[in-house]
Order: C-alpha cells, then structure tokens, then sequence
C-alpha cells in the first residue's frame, strides 16, 4: 500500500479559488465543485509537480508546509477522500 | 394541396433539411439554388402547423410546436446543432442556445461517469464496452454531437459480471431499491444487472452482458461483439459501426416499444451516414437481427432521407405503421395515438417474453399499477 | 389544450395550456401589464391537465405537466389552479433554467443596486421584498434571483408574489392600494395570496442590477446581526441553488465572483419593521 503512487489530475483539469479557510476546487471533467480544507490544497500542489508515494508525501508536506501532526494513518484518509472524489488517482 | 403536418414529422424535416425548413419560416429575398428537399406538402405543414387535438384556442408560432416537440422527443440539442446558424427569430436562437449549454453539461457529466466506471473496474481486466450516447460521444461520432446522453450503459462479458458487481459496489454504487419480484426477473432473464445507482453523484449504471434480454426470441452473438470492439484512447471501448447500427436498431425495435424512437433512428442515421452500409446485412444476419436493421435503415430514409442500399428499400407492408408510431407527438409534446402506443408496447413485451411468462408478468406489474405511458 | 395563456417575465417566456378556463382567467387578470413573449416564442411550456378525462368535471383536480415535470407530484383541486400554474412556472425555472444562475431568493433595488435576501423558506423573504416596494424599493422578484454568469448583475424576474398565512394581512395594510390574487385557503401551506407587482416593477423588470448586498434573514429571534465569510456564503448559496451545477463552469465563475465581490449578513429579527429598520442601517453603512 505504501508503494502506490497518487497522480494529480493534469492542471487544466482544476480551477483552485482559495476563499478563506476553505478553497474552493472547480473539477472540470465532472463539473462538480470541492470545498477543500488543509491538508487538500497542499496535497494537489504536492501531485501538482508529479506523482508521489504516501510517505514521500508525507515528508513533503511536513517540511514545506510545517503540517501539524504528520500522521500516516491521517493522510491515508485524506487521500482515499481525494480518490473517491476525482481529484487524485492511485495507480 | 396535401394534409399540413401536425405530427412530429415537422421535426424530421427541420432535422433532414435545416436550410429549408428556416427559409420556410423566415424566406430570404434571395432565392437559393437548387431544388429544395421538402416536400410541397412538409413546406405547406410548416406554415400552418398547429398542435393537433381538439378544441385548439391558440395558434402558436411553428417555432412554439417545433421546439416543444424536439424537446419531448430528446433531439433539442440535435436540432441545437444542425440549425446551427440559420436565420430564426431571436427567441428561438436563445431557446436552442440554452439546449446546448444543457447537453454539453450533460456530456460532461456522461463522459465523466465512464471514467469513473474505469477507474471503480481497473482491477477486474475485462473489457469494458461502452454503449449508446456515451459511446457516441467518447469515441467522437457525430451520433454524439447535440444527444442529450442519460445513464451510463456498458457491456462486460457475463462471466465477469459478479466481479464487476463487486468492483462496483466497492467503489460506492448501490442498488436502486428494487421489488424483490423484479430482482428475480432482472437476474434470471434480463440482460443487465439489476440497476445501480452511485452514492455520492447520484448517477445510474446499466451493466449488460449482452443486447436482448435472454428471454427475446432473438439471441445476438455476445462474444463477437466484444471480440470486435474497439479501443479508445482511454482503455474503455465502443462497439465496432456495424455492430453500433445493430444494436440500435435491436434497442429500437426489438427491445422497446419504439417510445423515443426519433431519437434512436436519428443515432441510426448519423451511423449510416458516418460509417455507410457496407457488411453490416451480412453482420446483421449474424446477430439474427436483419429484419430490424433494414426497418430501421427504411425508416431513417424516410424520415431523415438516410442514403441506404437501393435493393434495401422497397417498403414493407408495416412501415407505415411504424412512421406513425414513431411521429406520435403533438404541438404540446404530448404523446398521440393512444391504441397505436399500446399496440407497441404490448408487443414490445411479447418480443422479450414467451406468451405465458408475459401474461404473468404484465399481470402483476398491472396489479402494481404500472400503466404504458 | 383548450385553453391557453401566455407572458414574459423579465428575459424569460412562458405558455400555460388548461384543461379549464378558470385558471388561465386568472392568469390573464393578474397578469394584464405584463409583455408577451419575445417573438411569440415561450421559453417554457407549461400544461395544467386533468389525468382522467372524467377528472375535468368530477372533483376536478389539477395534475401538472410541461417541460420539465416532478412525476410524483400530487395533482391540486381546480380551486387551486391559480397556485398549480404558479408552482408549475417554478418548476421550469428549477429545472430548466440554464442561461441564468438561480438563487432561491427575494431580490429589491435601489439606485441601480440590488439588495438578495436568501434562506430558507418561512424566513419571510417574500414579506420582506414587499415591505421593501411599498417603501420606495423596485421589486425584482420573490422567488428567483437570475444572475447573469457573464456580467454578474441580477436580473428582474418579478412573478406574483406569493404571501402566506399571517404575512397576507400585513402586506395589505402595507400597500393599501396594490393588487392581490384570491384568497387561496387549504394548501398544505395554509393560507395564500398572490400580491401584484405595481407598474415601477413591471415597467422595468428588463433593466438588471449590480447585486450589493446578500442578506440571510431569519424570523422570530431577537435582533442580531453577523458578518458570514466567503465560503460560508458559497456553501449556503449553493444549497439555494437549484441550477448551480447544471451550468458548470459558468455557475461556478457566476458564485464565486457573487460572494468575493458582494458583502453578505445573517440578520435575525423579531418582526417585521425591526428587519426593514436594520435592513435599511445595513444599506446605508455599505
């Protein structure tokens, strides 16, 4: 499970409008609309510059961002939430 | 003179001859060339079309009952495209205008919908064929320029449809809530799972291991469909253009009770029209659906003046018939001919069903309150 | 279809056929300022129809058809005909409106500007958009804000306003001099009555408006009053949107642009003249 790659949807697939806490995703292919919060943002402009496994994301996150509470098992349900939504994929 | 049109053949000629339906209503100062393809009768019915039935109060703008009746019969957005840039009230430019904003909406969300059904099957490694308008605008025909496209329907092989179920019930699908009694008929005779719905986007999928149900005296070759399909860029597949033109003609005849029909027989003649003739009678034949086929091409040359193999269209005795069902839609896009419908849809049913099995079913679902609409 | 009516509010067009007279009578009545549609072309097609034929005459009721229908919805008494073709004309806005992003929402002006109240039903937005124009305010509308996805601006779409229940006797009182409908008495909602529009209303429902201020109103607390954030916004427009993802793209530049460019509050209020009192302070202080 931990070698699985995540893909970011290719750029153009994404309008991303930050609002306040919350930011909001435009998927293009579905049409539908994400209201995202941290980490979600972060984690699509991690994929945004190629695919990463989960720990590589995990790292990337806690030093560019200074996440709180890097957790794996966090992070795993964040991603599946991205899955199951579109915006990512697991290869 | 000839009777005008009051039926939804106005909207096959306004589809069949976009430039001279629009001259009819708005006619130019200048005179256009060449000899116009409506008939005298078609030009006359134009000018005076009225809703039919009785005790009309109003006598709507043609425009009113040709959009009404495109709407009723799904073909807006088709109409949206092939009046694309001929003279018409701005009203009219508006309303058409909407139409497509409505189908590239619905495209989106079709095409959509098969990625996500890829994504949910990846695992299983069979082929996935997709069918009907999805298949139309995933592979670029123009049967899917302007459809307006529903549910997404795909064909597995039946062997893997307890995987696929499976893969699809993970990915967050569920049953749409069934009556046990139609559970039982949907798995032992039909040829799909029974429906599923998706949880979260509230879309439907049709999964099909093959094109009739099992109980249809007509039994297509499943297997060859398959083996012939064709590879799209995407992984997922779509039928190979003469097995396309079976299928509908199958879904139009020998499936359904021809509600709809304009529609269907339009995909047939954008098919035709983009692939031509050649093979499919021998094709056709294979699947035991020829009957079906060459009605099916008659017709779109009747309504839509589909090019057809001259030896293809002597007409049958029943055509006319047919026409009548299919054109049965008035100025208010209210389905017409009562006795004509139901004399369809019961044998749309006898089609499906030995004549014991069919009494018994139309029995229960009557007692259930399901009435031909 | 026997019987047939037809009028354009704001940029959009209808047809109502009947199975009965006495409805599209009413129609014509209340409606008798009103435009045609452009062109005799109706964007949306309206049928009010009786579903046996014996359900013309024999307590006759009214199922709803057109365009776009809800299968399950239950069919009316013909006393109600009024009502059925107004919440038919709903419908096709709800379901059919692509050209226009929908907020379910009261829309006032003034000097250009429009004033969106939203929330849900109960909240008392159609009282307040008629308090609002009988103190000056043009009325755009009570049920529907159209919101054009290229420019922003709200345009008018300003059908019969429909008051219910203790909300009808406040109103007259208000606008002493104004049309209203029947007393429509036994709907699953109580009591109704449609207010007319006035003349000011008719005469300029095609001139649109910069939206400049989105209230959520609620009705029956103690006064308050509090700033909402951007996303707040989003999510509840959203929720009073019946179109908002059928437009896609456009509904989302359409809302995203609405709530980064126009201020919003949640105002709770214990009456009526508290909520014109703070509504006219907000407008004010913008």
């Amino acid at each position: 499970m931990a070698e699985r790659l995540f893909h970011a949807e290719p750029a153009e697939a994404l309008r991303i409008v930050p609002l306040d806490d919350f930011t909001l995703v435009f998927h293009r292919p579905s049409g539908l609309t994400h209201l995202v919060t941290a980490p979600a943002p972060e984690i699509l402009a991690i994929l945004a510059g190629g695919p990463r496994t989960r720990d590589a994301l995990l790292q990337r996150l806690a030093e560019a961002y200074d996440l709180a509470d890097p957790s794996p098992e966090a992070l795993d349900a964040r991603l599946a939430e991205l899955v199951a939504a579109g915006l990512v994929r697991a290869a | 003179m000839g009777r005008p049109v009051t039926d939804a053949m106005l909207l096959a000629a306004a589809l069949r001859d976009p430039a001279g339906f629009t001259e009819t209503f708005s006619p130019s100062p200048f005179r256009a060339f060449g000899a116009p393809s409506l008939s005298h009768r078609e030009r006359e019915g134009a000018r005076e079309a009225k809703p039919s039935g009785k005790g009309e109060g109003d006598n709507p703008n043609p425009w009113t009952t040709l959009l009404a009746m495109a709407r009723a019969e799904q073909l807006l957005g088709t109409l949206a495209i092939r009046l694309d840039g001929q003279p018409m009230p701005a009203a009219a430019a508006r309303i058409l205008a909407d139409a497509r904003i409505s189908i590239a909406g619905q495209r989106r969300a079709a095409l959509w919908e098969a990625e996500a059904a890829r994504r949910a099957l990846a695992g299983v490694g069979c082929p996935i064929v997709l069918l009907k308008g999805t298949a139309f605008a995933a592979a670029g025909l123009r049967a899917g320029e302007g459809r307006s496209i529903g549910d997404l329907d795909i064909l597995v092989p039946r062997g893997a449809l307890d995987a696929v179920e499976a893969a699809l019930l993970a990915a967050g699908w569920e049953w749409v809530k069934p009556d046990p009694y139609d559970d039982a008929y949907y798995r032992r005779w039909m040829h799909e799972l029974p429906p599923l719905i998706h949880r979260d986007r509230d879309r439907m999928i049709d999964v099909h291991h093959t094109i009739l149900p099992l109980t249809a005296r007509i039994t297509p070759d499943a297997g060859a469909l398959i083996a012939d399909s064709v590879a799209l860029p995407s992984g997922l597949r779509v039928l190979a253009p003469n097995d396309m033109i079976v299928h509908a003609a199958a879904h139009l005849f020998a499936d359904g009770d021809l509600a709809g029909g304009m529609r269907n027989l339009w995909d047939i003649h954008c098919l035709l029209e983009e692939f031509g003739a050649a093979g499919l009678a021998g094709r056709a034949r294979h699947h035991g659906l020829w009957p079906a086929v060459a009605r099916a091409a008659r017709l779109a040359h009747a309504l839509y003046g589909t090019a057809i193999p001259d030896d293809w269209r002597p007409r049958a005795a029943l055509d006319p018939l047919y026409r009548r069902r299919l054109a049965a839609r008035d100025g208010w896009g209210r389905p017409t001919r009562p006795l004509l419908r139901q004399a369809f849809y019961l044998r749309s049913h006898w089609l499906r069903m030995p004549p014991a099995m069919l009494a018994r079913h139309l029995w229960t679902k009557w007692r259930k309150g399901h009435r031909p609409t | 279809m026997r019987h047939v009516f037809q009028v354009r509010i704001g940029p959009v067009g209808f047809r109502v056929g009947s199975d009965w007279r006495a409805p599209v009578a009413r129609l014509e009545d209340l409606y008798a300022a009103y435009p045609r549609p452009e062109d005799g072309i109706p964007d949306f097609t309206v049928r009010l129809f009786a579903a046996r034929p014996w359900r013309r005459w024999l307590r006759p009721s009214v199922t709803l058809g057109g365009d776009f229908v809800l299968p399950e919805a239950a069919p009316l008494p013909l006393s109600q005909g009024l009502l059925a073709a107004e919440m038919a004309m709903n419908l096709q806005m709800a379901l059919g409106q692509r050209r226009y992003l929908l907020l379910h929402a009261s829309t006032v002006e003034r000097d250009g500007r429009a004033l969106l109240m939203t929330g849900l039903s109960g909240a008392g937005k159609s009282t307040l958009a008629a308090l609002l124009a009988a103190r000056g305010w043009r009325l755009m509308g009570d049920e529907f804000a159209l919101v054009d996805p290229e420019t922003g601006r709200v345009h008018a779409f300003p059908r019969l306003v429909s008051l219910k229940n203790g909300a009808i006797p406040i109103v007259r009182a208000a606008l002493p001099d104004a049309r209203f409908g029947p007393l429509i008495a036994g709907t699953p909602k109580g009591d109704i009555r449609h207010l007319v529009p006035d003349a000011a209303a008719i005469a300029r429902m095609d001139q649109p408006a910069e939206p400049a201020l989105i209230l959520f109103p609620r009705f029956g607390f103690a006064p308050a009053r509090r700033p909402l954030g951007p996303s707040e916004v989003f999510v509840r427009l959203t929720q009073a949107s019946t179109n908002y993802v059928a437009l896609g793209e456009r509904g989302f530049d359409a809302l995203t642009r609405l709530v980064r460019e126009v201020p919003a509050r949640a105002i709770d209020y214990p009456d009526a003249e508290a909520a014109i009192a703070e509504v006219e302070a907000l407008w004010a202080g913008l």
